[in-house]
């Protein structure tokens, strides 16, 4: 509890979460705002189309993340963070416990937020939460954020560069695994174990929450062959296995 | 209290470290004396489990680092004063070093007023002039009210005020009886706040014994003798087999001390002007024996050792 107390301190006394967290609730909320207000026919208006906009949060997630150790390398402070916790993986590993506890709640935030202003805008839409598809679309989110806050602090922790960390994270994100489809014939096998792929089966598992049209009118739905809840234990355990390895990686290497 | 055993640390190609052994004695001030580069950071980074020796150990009262629980309680350290978020204040950065080791939040308060940082406890660290983050650094050293101390170089790139005030501190901190283990390259610096000296060089330890007694042998003490009667005294000394080099109007006389002199100049009826002893200039002294050790050699270096030629002057 005092090794997660001592990383509370550490990441809300600098200024880089406070606009991170803001920003991933306004790329968010702003995106379902967006995307409702811009559809005419209430049929559209679906759960997961309000909750598409995560990928854009998930984006910042990662710049929070990654940073909230970077920042300990390029200023040193993770020395005296040794310095002071000699044990290396406990220190490192509270410090991604409260950065992934920050995520969990941003990822809270940002699915029911969503989703209430979808139904602030649209209140005729096909918005109910009526199914654990729904249900799993609006407060995954959280769990998503979470686990993906886990990969860019093990990430961070092992580059040690904020923007080599971020640029990594980034372009891996948003091109590296949809660009793994155009090699022929093995690139869309690979890509259906990709972990983000792999997440968004997780929330948005065959199409429930897309009032009925599955994969139609609706955000593109994922080509993982696992089941929403095996995914989720898919992108967890990648999750946590990068983890480990980078708190291995600290372990032998000179701080 | 310190005690490091065949310490060494290869970076690739580069031996940092090379099988150093000291010991750093409880309740006193030593100092750690090296030329830039001779490996002291990479040393103390070894004491504190930060960079892992490549062979040997180090131990802090008998331990390991990483054994210590709290160690912010036994050991207090500033290696950098940069090593702050700059976005973050004064007093949070304390505030969670001191949550770290379940050190009361008072503590912080206290640490804060006895280095004069109070004013500005609330203000981003990164605005702190170089002293004020060395004092800020001093603080976080001194957090866990720690029996040992370890400063790295910490009066380099200060004021003289700042320097002033550093070593006041650090004398205060041997008299309350902590153990103080502290860095530079500055003999002159060391010869005022150290008892002890562990000079090293290359990586290697050179010599570890007391302040004076690496100065005495070290710098090379003389007499300078003014005479009417030069000559005389000159053959009188020369006789006794000193080494003579005159200088203007006066001789410089080394393997002899001035009481010895006076003595001789009387038994031979000498009227002497002058007699007062030199002592040599401590980075001339440091110099010399370190001399073969420096990481970087440049002509200039060169040029400036070549007074200091085992004749003197």
């Amino acid at each position: 509890m005092t090794l997660l107390a001592v990383e509370r301190i550490k990441l809300f006394t600098t200024r880089s979460p406070w606009w991170c967290a803001a920003l991933t609730l306004i790329l968010t909320i702003g995106f379902s705002a967006l995307i409702v207000g811009s559809t005419s026919d209430a049929a559209f208006i679906t759960v997961s189309s309000a909750e598409f906009g995560y990928s854009f949060g998930l984006a910042v997630i990662m710049v929070l993340a990654a940073l909230a150790v970077t920042t300990e390398y390029r200023f040193g402070t993770i020395r005296t963070t040794f310095q002071a916790i000699p044990h290396r993986g406990a220190a490192l590993g509270a410090k991604t416990t409260v950065v992934a506890l920050l995520a969990l709640v941003l990822g809270l935030l940002a699915g029911f937020g969503s989703w209430a202003m979808a139904y602030l805008i649209k209140p005729g839409g096909d918005l109910a939460l009526n199914s654990t598809d729904d249900w799993i679309n609006v407060a995954g989110i959280s769990v998503v954020y979470a686990f993906t806050a886990v990969i860019a602090v093990a990430v961070g922790i092992l580059l040690r560069h904020s923007a080599g960390a971020i640029s990594l994270l980034l372009i891996y994100n948003l091109a590296v695994e949809s660009l793994i489809q155009l090699i022929p014939n093995i690139g869309p096998k690979i890509h259906e174990w990709m972990p983000f792929n792999v997440a968004h089966k997780f929330l948005t598992g065959t199409g429930g929450s897309n009032g009925g049209h599955g994969g139609e009118n609706g955000p593109p739905l994922s080509t993982s062959p696992l089941s929403p809840a095996w995914s989720l234990a898919y992108f967890a355990a990648f999750a946590l296995m990068m983890l480990g390895i980078a708190i291995y990686v600290a372990k032998k290497r000179d701080a | 209290m310190i005690e490091a055993v065949g310490l060494t640390k290869r970076y690739g190609k580069t031996l940092a470290v090379n099988n150093l052994s000291f010991s750093v004695e409880a309740g006193q001030v030593t100092g750690f004396l090296g030329p830039n580069g001779a490996g002291k950071s990479t040393t103390m980074r070894m004491i504190l489990g930060l960079d892992n020796p490549t062979s040997g150990q180090v131990t802090i009262g008998g331990k390991k680092y990483h054994e210590l629980k709290q160690p912010l309680r036994t050991v207090g350290a500033l290696l950098d004063a940069k090593w702050v978020h700059p976005n973050r204040s004064a007093r949070a950065h304390l505030a969670w070093m001191a949550k770290s080791n379940k050190l009361p939040a008072r503590r912080v308060d206290e640490v804060l007023e006895i280095v004069g940082l109070t004013g500005v406890a609330g203000k981003r660290a990164g605005g702190f002039s170089l002293g004020m983050s060395q004092r800020l650094g001093i603080a976080a050293a001194l957090l866990g009210d720690p029996e040992v101390l370890l400063f790295d170089e910490p009066v380099n790139g200060l004021d003289p005020e700042g320097i002033l005030w550093i070593r006041k501190f650090m004398h205060r901190l041997a008299e309350e009886g902590r153990t103080v283990f502290v860095s530079s390259h500055l003999l002159s610096e060391m010869a005022l706040t150290a008892t002890n000296l562990i000079v090293i060089g290359r990586g290697e330890l050179i010599s570890q014994s007391s302040t004076s007694d690496f100065v005495a042998r070290a710098a090379e003490n003389t007499v300078k003798v003014r005479s009417p009667q030069l000559g005389l005294l000159r053959d009188a000394l020369v006789g006794a087999s000193a080494t003579v080099v005159e200088e203007g109007p006066a001789l410089v006389v080394s393997g002899m001390d001035s009481d010895k002199i006076g003595e001789l100049a009387a038994a031979n009826r000498i009227v002497l002007h002058e007699l007062s002893p030199h002592v040599g200039s401590l980075e001339q002294a440091f110099m010399q024996i370190t001399g073969d050790s420096v990481e970087y050699h440049t002509e200039i270096d060169g040029a400036a050792a070549q007074p200091l030629a085992p004749t003197g002057r």
